[in-house]
């Protein structure tokens, strides 16, 4: 019952859809307002709709009814209980419901908290909204129904792909969906303001808060899919440049482009039709990412399986959205007013610079992407684009982009004077070439890169610090004064300085891990030793533990520095019985930001087991500098002026703020 | 600076910013892809012992040799032709015989392919596609081996 409960549900959500997808239209070229505010019901009954329909799916896993196909095919009665809330959506159709959950969220705060939006401008973005959300209803219900019913049913289920029963695969899936969908909001914004033919400030003013959600969300649900690689996979890579990696790193790299070009538009009132295009360009990859891992056409790490008349129904999905949304951009866009005048050097300057690094970037790992496929479309060869392709075309374009990542906020609006910019940035420079000379005077045998790329991390660190100070005042006037300014600064300064200090921190943890980890391959019998980095590990022996829903083999280890016992580390192998698979459980010991990583390898006949063992330095860094930029955001967000909604363009004071 | 001279400068700083790029993405997909042979293909083709490639297949049952220092030699099978693969290092947990993977490496003067890269499947429902697209070539491929679908992992 409940799961056909669920599934009617969604069938009265894409019913809803479709009134929300034409009624708001009418009412706009009708200038009928009962017509309009029927966009802000159906919103908001569509959430609940499709909320109902979600939860019929949780407690169909929760109380593990193997009746429903995917249940059987994803669940196991064994399975601890957290592990069967997080396999509704850990396969195609219960993440595609995710999908829609969170699309139909977004929709709901729009009408909820859109109250300050020109009434025909949220129609319109509410209606576009839709389309999107009933184009994936009907891909759920005609490809993907995760409610399908089996006959007879089977008594056990065939239970969750053991590498995916895992905490930080719960919460990954939720916030990479958050951020792609997100981009929705700005997508519909966009074409709500061709089909209006109007855009001003206040447009960016609105649109902003929601992508930085988006990438907020984003960027922690990249950071915590990375670690969960890390640890889960086994062998302590962190990024692959795996198909799958890079079609959530495009939206992340098109919508960071969008935030920055979104303040322009806010600020100046120019760089409109870009911004416009940046935001079609962010959702049209957020929907190639969902194309190329739903599709099945990839062969990756992460390894799918699944039914051509899906991959050809999200094409369509994406021909239609992605080539309509440009057509109706090159149709629409000439109408737009130019916006304002800058000079190549200014605050504005900056800020294209920075969206042309980032645009071209993201462009590499798209040619990077879809090339092999492309390739073997037309000629049948067969080739794979690993990380030396990435490394040498993606790195090269961040590097400049980081470069000029603490000249951005110190330049003025219109006209910036580089030079006195560069001087104030003396103290970061000085930090960054004391860096790069400590590290060329102490480390030995390592290439050119490594002190560099510490230097130009340390460098933007430096910078984004000096923003503030620079601000504030401090060193030039009373700390009282100080105290005060630093209080009264925009806290969008402040999300500024985090964001750009969070993405040094993750170079940091980069370099520093590319360059100074080591690692050591070895066959251990019981009472042996094995040294790395000033850590000596012995080997005590294996014992074998069983778990809710697997057997495991754990290798136990004690840990010593300098003769001293530090402490003991337990990697394991487990094997579940139900999918006849094995998964490695790694072991890490934390020291400071730094990580000795240890997983177990196959046993030999005479108890003897191969391990791995790494020393990372400063890894942690790599997913804090995540962090960091999400606390960037936050700041950001709770910002004044986007918390109490944008004013009305004649109350915009002539001077601009001076941030 | 008149609006012209500025609208040429941004476009003349973006169109120097796209050739850099063009020419990266060039250079590097010259030097840095890596083709996929099945072990037929490698047989008759001969390539020059040093070219990096990868290989997809079935390993061979009972051709899985363990020898010191973590070196694994076996055979990787598309059913028609056999390669011979050495590995020093710890294979992934799903490599098993009679199961599909795929090896990174080059081939060495005497026809053994030294891998440096091990991948196998991560599910066990699962088969690289290149394996199937090589096992189907030589007909050693029958519908319904992978068993059950619409499972993801991610």
């Amino acid at each position: 019952m409940i799961p056909e409960l669920g599934h009617f549900a969604l069938v009265l959500a894409l019913g809803l859809g479709v009134i929300q997808s034409i009624v708001p239209v009418i009412g706009v070229q009708r200038r009928d307002g009962s017509l309009m505010r029927l966009a802000i019901s159906t919103a908001l009954a569509q959430f609940v709709f499709v909320a109902l329909s979600f939860l019929a799916l949780t407690i169909c896993y929760v109380t593990s009814d193997f009746s429903v196909a995917t249940v059987y095919e994803n669940s196991h009665s064994t399975m601890p209980l957290v592990y069967k809330f997080t396999s509704a959506w850990g396969n195609h159709e219960g993440s595609m419901l995710l999908w829609v959950l969170i699309l139909s969220l977004f929709g709901a705060l729009v009408a909820l908290f859109g109250s300050n939006l020109p009434a025909s401008l949220k129609s319109h973005v509410l209606a576009v909204q839709s389309w999107i959300a009933c184009a994936f209803y009907l891909f759920i219900l005609l490809t993907s129904n995760p409610f399908m019913r089996l006959v007879p049913a089977p008594f056990e289920g065939r239970d969750l792909n053991p590498i995916l029963q895992d905490i930080g695969l719960a919460i990954h899936p939720p916030l990479l969906y958050l951020g792609y969908v997100g981009f929705s909001i700005a997508f519909s914004f966009a074409i709500a303001a061709l089909l209006e033919g109007r855009i001003d400030a206040a447009w960016a003013r609105w649109v902003r808060p929601w992508t930085l959600a988006a990438w907020m969300c984003l960027t922690v649900g990249i950071a915590m899919g990375s670690y969960w690689a890390y640890y889960e996979l086994g062998w302590g890579g962190f990024w692959f440049w795996d198909p799958v990696e890079n079609a959530s790193l495009m939206p992340w790299l098109a919508g960071t482009a969008l935030l920055h070009s979104a303040v322009v538009m806010e600020k100046r009132n120019a760089l409109k039709i870009w911004t416009i295009l940046l935001a079609i360009l962010a959702f049209s990859l957020s929907l190639v990412g969902t194309f190329l891992v739903r599709s099945g056409v990839l062969t990756s790490v992460h390894t799918f399986a699944s039914d051509p008349a899906r991959g050809v129904f999200i094409l369509a999905i994406l021909v239609i959205f992605i080539g309509g949304g440009l057509s109706l951009f090159a149709w629409r866009a000439p109408l737009l007013k130019q916006g304002g005048l800058f000079a190549p050097i200014s605050r504005e300057g900056a800020l294209v610079l920075n969206n042309l690094f980032l645009t071209t970037a993201c462009l590499t790992v798209f040619v990077g992407t879809l090339y092999p496929l492309a390739l073997e479309a037309v000629t049948g060869t067969k080739i794979s684009v690993g990380a030396p392709f990435f490394n040498l075309t993606f790195g090269p374009l961040f590097v400049p982009l980081l470069f000029a990542m603490p000249f951005g906020p110190l330049l003025a609006w219109k006209r910036g004077d580089v030079l006195g910019v560069a001087q104030r940035l003396m103290a970061a420079f000085a930090v960054g070439l004391v860096t790069i000379a400590i590290v060329v005077a102490t480390a030995s045998e390592v290439s050119i890169l490594a002190p560099f790329g510490i230097g130009l991390a340390l460098f933007v660190m430096a910078g984004a610090v000096t923003d503030v100070v620079e601000r504030v005042g401090l060193f030039r006037v009373p700390l009282s004064v100080v105290r005060q300014r630093a209080a009264g600064l925009p806290r969008s300064v402040w999300g500024t300085a985090f964001a750009h200090f969070g993405i040094a921190v993750t170079l940091l943890g980069v370099v520093t891990v590319g360059t100074w980890a080591s690692e050591r391959i070895v066959g251990l019998k019981p009472s042996q030793t094995v040294s790395l980095s000033g850590f000596d590990l012995t080997f005590d022996g294996l014992v074998q533990r069983s778990g809710p829903n697997y057997r495991e083999l754990i290798g136990k280890f004690t840990v010593r520095r300098g003769g001293l016992p530090i402490a003991t580390m337990e990697p394991a192998k487990r094997s579940f019985e139900s999918r006849a698979t094995t998964t490695t459980e790694a072991a890490l010991l934390t020291r400071g930001f730094s990580q000795v990583y240890l997983s177990l390898g196959d046993v030999n006949d005479d108890g003897s087991v191969a391990v791995r063992l790494y020393y990372k330095p400063l890894v942690l860094l790599i997913w804090i500098g995540a962090i960091v930029m999400m606390l960037g955001g936050t700041l950001s967000l709770s910002d004044r002026r986007l918390r109490i909604g944008a004013p009305r363009p004649a109350a915009k004071p002539a001077v601009q703020p001076a941030e | 600076m008149t609006r012209k001279q500025r609208r040429l400068a941004l476009i003349g700083t973006s169109l120097a910013v796209l050739a850099v790029a063009a020419a990266l993405v060039l250079s590097a997909l010259r030097d840095s892809i890596v083709f996929f042979s099945s072990p037929t293909d490698v047989a008759e083709k001969h390539p020059a012992p040093g070219t990096r490639m990868r290989i997809g297949g079935l390993v061979k049952p009972g051709s899985i040799e363990r020898g010191d220092n973590l070196l694994v030699r076996f055979a990787v099978t598309d059913g028609k032709t056999d390669i011979a693969v050495r590995y020093q290092g710890i294979v992934p947990d799903l490599f098993r015989e009679g199961q599909g993977v795929v090896a990174e490496g080059k081939v060495e003067s005497g026809g053994v392919f030294a891998a440096d890269t091990v991948l196998a499947k991560h599910d066990e429902r699962y088969m690289p596609r290149e394996v199937v697209d090589a096992l189907k070539k030589t007909g050693h491929w029958q519908e319904g081996d992978q068993k059950g679908s619409g499972s993801g992992s991610k």
